[in-house]
């Protein structure tokens, strides 16, 4: 030890070995470590692009503005004849869109319903609940797929015995479920869409304020009712207005099919059903634990303080249940929108099953499967962003 | 120790490198003994695997007739099933040494993803549907949905004549060819569209084959035949060379019984070069002279795997046709061996 020249102050540090030094020893394993992913990174992509290269497989992007000459199943948005490779990919996307929606939505409601159940005292019901999840979890869900489909095939009527349950409206057959299409007249289509978004902004308005007053003052207003009627009442009277300017062109029988009207495809329902039966068992399951997640002492401080049943469940318990349920259930949403893709399974023109076709019919199998994996991280992303956007707004506000 | 560790690192990544440098197919096949060979899933008369588990058809036929020019062995294949999307990543990717899949030969496959060796079969595409509609032409199907297989040129050939026609339809398209019978057996669709001789073969797996016809249109030109791997010549010509051999034998008498009785009683100077009693033909393509012998001695010649496979003798029944050969008023015909 060797002390400072002047006497003062501590003692200069002890000369040591670079390589003993934490410090330096820890940045250069931190730079070997850097340096060893970049050479493995490296190498993959560079063998990769020089086999590529060698047996010409990858040759770009530029395929995709080429005429598909294939048509689809399910044309969500319009798929002229002539339509591109991109725009066939587009109209899977938005088919994988139409099935994540349509069954996240069913998904929570079903399994809202179950979570609810399994906690209720009925035994019938709790048992019940108990034994959908127990056997829906427990089924690969392609099974599962595959049962819907053809138990739907196999029920329904060929279409010149459709079953009508509105006759000469609604069609249910083994080619699917055939809505009347709805054409608004321009006012009234008009009318509708903006009464609606009007009444929209004022009930969110006339919430903020209602709130507002009864912080300040105590006072209640009876702000779900006047809202509600806003939302049916403003475009029923301008839909009113316009003479309910509205027809409706039903289905048709033609020689094979029918023809007109709204149809929804047998696959896009199999898939939808089994979808959310599946999922809704393991949102059941989230459900049910944030619910008992609640101490038992919430609830009952809420009665000594005179809320009842009802405002006990949508002030204090479903508040607090959700800061558990949401992030598990991000996850259920996550898992659902990936499964979507088995729908290659069963002829549904999903993302995968239309890049399936594009990737055959083009020969540009590396172009097309970078297009998958960017769609599926995108859309994943996007739904986790939006649910932790939730969280946030759910989390305990920290005073 | 350290530094050892850091050279076998680089050795696998190099060797990474090295593996994938491409030794001629023909070599690679000699060396590991035996042909691989993508087939499909299950086709009647082309490609199926029989109650034992052996793979009988005409496409399967010609991957052993390629190992009996090859080893002398028609044992010594391995076969790959593979759904239409799969096929041509597995050729080019080197899972297989030659695509014998009842393919359609088209230019941009043909000039793109690999190369055809010559065709099977000469198909065309047409269609089938329930007795109990009533139609009867191809022409009265506007509004039909139609049940086909994705990744095909059925699929395209589908779409474009419908719009040439001017008529409407809805596509159901499937993955597998058996999912594509299941559902137009379900009833999901009013029409099952693939190759006509396709259509007969999958028809046998109806439940009630009886009660469905095949409408006497024909809307498209479908050579199928095996295909191989680009740039890589020596392949190509022994796998074309098996196929012309095949041809060649039947246009010169040769049978799978009378071949060694013709190999050693022979005076035809044609019939000599084709069995390798002159010349060196077989050397010059990499194999033993003998090579055209082996295939016939072992397999027959074109007209007897199509007999045996698809022929009238078979459940499939169909007739020659276009596939006869050219002295009999058909498209097979072979470059002359000289």
């Amino acid at each position: 030890m060797t002390k400072r020249p002047d006497g003062l102050g501590a003692d200069v540090a002890p000369s040591v070995a670079w390589y003993n030094d934490p410090t330096k020893r820890g940045y250069l394993f931190q730079a070997l470590t850097l340096a060893a992913v970049i050479v493995v990174a490296w190498t993959i992509v560079h063998n990769t692009a020089v086999n590529l290269e060698r047996r010409h497989i990858a040759q770009g992007f530029g395929f995709l503005s080429t005429t598909a000459g294939f048509d689809l199943a399910q044309e969500s948005i319009s798929f002229p004849k002539d339509a591109s490779y991109g725009r066939a990919l587009v109209v899977g996307l938005v088919n994988t869109v139409i099935v994540a929606v349509a069954g996240i939505f069913f998904a929570t409601v079903f399994g809202f319903l179950v979570g609810v159940g399994r906690l209720s005292h009925n035994f019938v019901i709790s048992r019940l609940c108990t034994g959908y999840v127990e056997l829906l979890r427990n089924i690969p869900l392609l099974l599962q797929i595959f049962f819907w489909y053809f138990a739907v095939l196999g029920v329904l009527p060929s279409p010149r015995q459709s079953l009508q349950p509105i006759p000469g409206w609604v069609f249910v057959n083994n080619r699917g479920l055939y809505l009347p299409e709805f054409h608004f007249g321009s006012f009234a289509g008009w009318g509708v869409v903006g009464g609606l978004i009007v009444a929209l902004v004022v009930s969110w308005a006339i919430r903020r304020w209602a709130r507002a007053r009864q912080m300040a003052t105590g006072q209640q207003f009876p702000a779900g009712w006047v809202t509600l009627g806003l939302v049916v009442g403003l475009p029923l009277a301008l839909f009113a207005i316009s003479g309910f300017d509205l027809s409706l062109v039903a289905p048709k029988k033609s020689t094979f099919n029918l023809s007109g009207g709204i149809q929804i495809i047998p696959e896009l329902i199999a898939l939808v059903l089994a979808l959310a039966t599946y999922t809704a068992s393991f949102i059941a399951e989230v459900v049910r634990a944030g619910i008992l997640a609640v101490s038992h002492g919430q609830t009952e401080a809420a009665r000594s303080l005179g809320l009842s049943h009802g405002q006990n469940l949508r002030l204090v318990v479903i508040p607090q249940a959700m800061r558990v349920i949401i992030p598990p259930l991000t996850n259920q949403y996550l898992n659902l929108t990936k499964n979507s893709s088995l729908a290659v399974a069963i002829a549904y023109p999903d993302l995968v099953s239309v890049g399936g076709i594009v990737l055959n019919q083009s020969g540009q199998a590396i172009e097309v499967i970078v297009i998958w994996m960017a769609i599926y991280l995108g859309t994943s992303v996007t739904t986790a962003m939006i649910m932790n956007v939730y969280n946030r707004r759910m989390a305990i506000v920290e005073r | 120790m350290k530094t050892r560790i850091l050279a076998a690192t680089f050795g696998v990544l190099m060797g990474t490198t090295a593996t994938v440098a491409l030794a001629g197919t023909l070599d690679d096949v000699k060396n590991k003994g035996f042909v691989q060979c993508g087939v499909s899933q299950g086709l009647a008369g082309f490609s199926q695997p029989d109650s034992a588990g052996n793979w009988t058809g005409l496409d399967v036929d010609f991957c052993r007739s390629l190992a009996s020019a090859i080893f002398n062995d028609p044992t010594k294949v391995k076969f790959t099933p593979l759904s239409a999307k799969e096929r041509f990543t597995a050729l080019q990717s080197g899972e297989i040494d030659v695509l014998s899949r009842n393919t359609t030969w088209t230019m941009s496959r043909d000039t793109k993803q690999g190369k055809f060796a010559g065709v099977m079969y000469y198909d065309g595409q047409g269609f089938m549907i329930r007795k109990s509609l009533g139609i009867t032409s191809a022409k009265q199907l506007g509004g039909a949905s139609v049940c086909t297989n994705t990744g095909t040129t059925t699929e395209l050939n589908l779409a474009d004549w419908f719009r040439t026609q001017k008529l409407d339809y809805k596509v159901v398209s499937f993955e597998k060819s058996e999912e594509v019978v299941k559902a137009y057996d379900a009833g999901r669709c009013d029409v099952l569209t693939t190759d006509a001789s396709g259509l007969y073969a999958e028809r046998l797996k109806l439940t009630k084959p009886d009660e469905h016809i095949v409408l006497p249109e024909i809307i498209s030109k479908e050579p199928l035949g095996p295909m191989v791997r680009q740039g890589d010549d020596a392949w190509f010509n022994v796998v074309k060379w098996t196929y012309y051999a095949l041809l060649t034998a039947e246009e010169l008498g040769i049978t799978k019984a009378n071949a060694d009785d013709t190999l050693a009683k022979t005076e035809n100077p044609d019939v000599k070069r084709f069995l390798g009693k002159d010349g060196s033909f077989g050397a010059d393509i990499g194999l033993t002279n003998a090579w055209a012998f082996q295939i016939v001695k072992n397999m027959g010649n074109y007209g007897e795997l199509f007999e045996k496979n698809v022929g009238e003798t078979s459940p499939l029944k169909i007739s020659r046709g276009i596939n006869a050969l050219w002295t009999k008023g058909g498209l097979q015909y072979a470059p002359p061996v000289r």
